[in-house]
């Protein structure tokens, strides 16, 4: 029998994966109860992060589609600043009222699509021998376009100088049937908080937004709601605009046109819908990041179920270990073999962790339809990642302490 | 070819030195097969390890095919044993959860060598100690004879120029014994080296040369054939035996 020609000299390449996969997938196989459970541990870890930041994620999506139904290129302006310190009168100057007058300034501002001054003011609705406490909105003809309502029948406010009212109303849908049932209600005139006022319109079911219900309202011109109400304010200044990019130069034009007319005080408060989608996305995500690290610890448990079982299998196979390294398998092949045997069991367990977490979140939609579940594809990649990691993380010390037995001595073991 | 000079292995306990081999010189031609006996603790077994680059020496030589491996990585050490050395072991070491086929094509697998020749292979090399019919049987179902024979199957699959046997035959009833026996003179017949620690004088009576270590030091050597008893071996007055070798 002849010496093969390889000299020692000759670097070995690695062991290929697959017959790493193999061979450690034979040493899992033969111990399945104990695998399997200790991949339960870590499919239990994984299906709680991706169950519960779905959850967050949907949350988040769920609030921001509530904002975004205005859509982005919408800049209200409010009275009053926050910021505004000392007492109006007594250190310098008078605190001015935002007015109809500072809204016709804005609608002139360049790339302004439209301008809606709006106030907000409850009190009864009066029709036959029903009354309705609900809110009642003070509006311009443009309303339903910067907000995106509809109107289901007859028609909005008119369109004309704002300044000048007209004795005319539109009903939210829920007010309408709550004051008329099925009964034609367009060309009936209803009294609210005692001034008559004939319904022109009915709007479209929007249902809730945040928690208010603004199909249980009237639109009022709002010079007419000033008056019935004896506002000498507007509440709120909606401004559209064309394009997302103008959001902060245009804000900037409103910040300047309003302060020249307010004496050079900033007595307002500019929101950009964009500055308001950021910070409560961001918010929502902090809260899905710390929801996620409260279902980490559960996955941390299952990488310390890995080590363990990992540990005690490594003192189990120490004959086999010394085997390996008597028929010529490097310590550093050992430390792979251990390795990929912890990165299988969390790779499976992650895998039907995952699997696991999208059926419930399925089922919790059918459940709950109100419950806002959302599972980014994103978060299954990250998912997968994490529990390979995990593997890795767990395997590192059994494997080491494989790779470090003297084959003299693990060979003694049997 | 092996070539030992002077090799000793030295363990620290504590204060104390603890030779387990002491000066241990010695050359061993390929083809040929060497017996190592002694009593326990002789230091058989570490100079076995270090023979099969298991272990290695404190100070001395080691030349195998000309090559020093008494200065070699553990990463080269371990490619050494790969390509050139068997090994077969008193407790068979096969490992439980694979098959006989499986166990003998083990080292191959870490050699690299593509399945289908790992397959075709491990198939020669069980059918020729005479198991082709227990193939894909574990070692549980295999008796004790028959896991030493799929153990010297996996010892040459990958056509080592050496074969080193740790008490082959000393879990093994007298019949299994001899197969197991039989097999090996027969490789060594065929040109490998083989190297048996034996504690039978039967086992090392079929070795052309057998090597007699106490407390790690070479006692005698002798010829296999003139091999009687053990008295006769270890007996610190020098016997007829050992005067005709000399």
């Amino acid at each position: 029998m002849s010496m093969p020609a390889a000299g020692p000299s000759n670097a070995r390449p690695d062991i290929p994966l697959r017959e790493l996969l193999g061979f450690s997938g034979g040493a899992l196989r033969a111990y399945p109860l104990r695998s399997v459970l200790s991949m339960l541990g870590i499919a239990i870890g994984v299906m709680s992060v991706v169950l519960l930041t779905s959850i967050g994620e949907g949350t988040r999506r769920y609030i921001l589609s509530e904002f975004m139904q205005f859509g982005t290129t919408v800049i209200a302006i409010h009275p009053g600043k926050t910021e505004t310190g000392g007492l109006p009168g007594v250190l310098g100057g008078t605190t001015r009222k935002l007015t109809i007058d500072d809204s016709e300034a804005l609608a002139r501002l360049p790339n302004v699509t439209s301008v809606v001054p709006t106030t907000m003011a409850s009190g009864p609705v009066e029709y036959g021998g029903r009354s309705r406490s609900v809110y009642i909105y003070g509006a311009t003809a443009a309303m339903p376009e910067v907000l995106r309502f509809g109107v289901a029948r007859g028609s909005f406010l008119p369109p004309g100088d704002p300044r000048r009212g007209a004795s005319v109303t539109v009903l939210g849908p829920k007010l309408k049937r709550e004051l008329f049932g099925d009964s034609y209600a367009l060309g009936r005139f209803v009294r609210i908080a005692g001034t008559r006022l004939r319904v022109i319109g009915i709007m479209e079911a929007k249902g809730r937004i945040l928690g208010l219900d603004i199909d249980d309202g009237a639109y009022v011109p709002i010079a007419t709601a000033m008056q019935i109400f004896n506002l000498d304010e507007v509440h709120e200044i909606d401004v559209t605009y064309e394009h997302e990019y103008q959001t902060d130069a245009l804000a900037e034009a409103i910040r300047q046109t309003l302060m020249s007319r307010h004496g050079d005080r900033e007595d307002f408060t500019i929101t950009t819908q964009t500055a308001m989608i950021e910070t409560f996305g961001s918010v929502m995500r902090v809260i899905t990041l710390g929801v996620g690290a409260i279902a980490m610890v559960s996955l941390i448990v299952g990488a310390v179920g890995i080590l363990t079982m990992m540990w005690i299998s490594v003192g189990e196979r120490t004959g086999e270990i010394g085997l390996l390294r008597a028929i010529g398998v490097r310590n550093r092949d050992v430390l792979r073999i251990f390795l990929v045997e912890a990165a299988m069991l969390t790779s499976l367990g992650g895998f039907a962790g995952m699997v696991l977490g999208l059926a419930i979140a399925a089922v919790l939609r059918l459940a709950i339809p109100g419950l806002p579940v959302h599972t980014p594809a994103i978060y299954l990649v990250g998912a997968m990642a994490m529990s390979v990691a995990t593997g890795l993380l767990s395997g590192i010390a059994p494997a080491r302490r494989a790779a470090a037995l003297e084959p003299v001595e693990a060979l003694r073991a049997e | 070819m092996i070539r030992l000079s002077k090799i000793w292995k030295t363990y620290e306990m504590g204060t104390q030195k603890l030779h387990a081999l002491q000066d241990v010189s010695t050359t061993i031609e390929q083809g040929e097969h060497l017996a190592i006996m002694g009593p326990s603790g002789s230091g058989k077994s570490t100079l076995l390890n270090i023979v099969g680059c298991l272990d290695q020496p404190t100070s001395g030589e080691y030349f195998l095919d000309g090559e020093d491996v008494a200065q070699l990585s553990d990463d080269d050490l371990a490619e050494v044993r790969l390509r050139k050395i068997g090994f077969v072991f008193q407790s068979f070491h096969l490992i439980p959860r694979l098959s006989a086929l499986a166990n003998v094509a083990l080292p191959m697998v870490f050699a690299g060598v593509p399945a289908a020749e790992r397959e075709e292979r491990a198939r020669e090399a069980i059918d020729s100690v005479g198991l082709a019919d227990w193939s894909d049987h574990k070692p549980a179902e295999l008796s004790g004879g028959q896991k030493q024979r799929v153990a010297v199957a996996r010892a040459v699959v990958m056509r080592p120029g050496l074969l080193l046997a740790d008490e082959p035959t000393g879990n093994l009833d007298s019949a299994s014994g001899r197969q197991v026996l039989d097999i090996l003179c027969g490789l060594n017949q065929q040109g490998i080296t083989l190297i048996t620690v034996t504690h039978d004088p039967n086992v090392a009576r079929l070795a052309e040369r057998v090597m007699v270590l106490t407390d790690g030091a070479i006692l005698r050597e002798v010829e296999g054939r003139k091999v009687s008893t053990l008295d006769d071996l270890f007996s610190p007055v020098a016997s007829g035996a050992r005067d005709e070798l000399a």
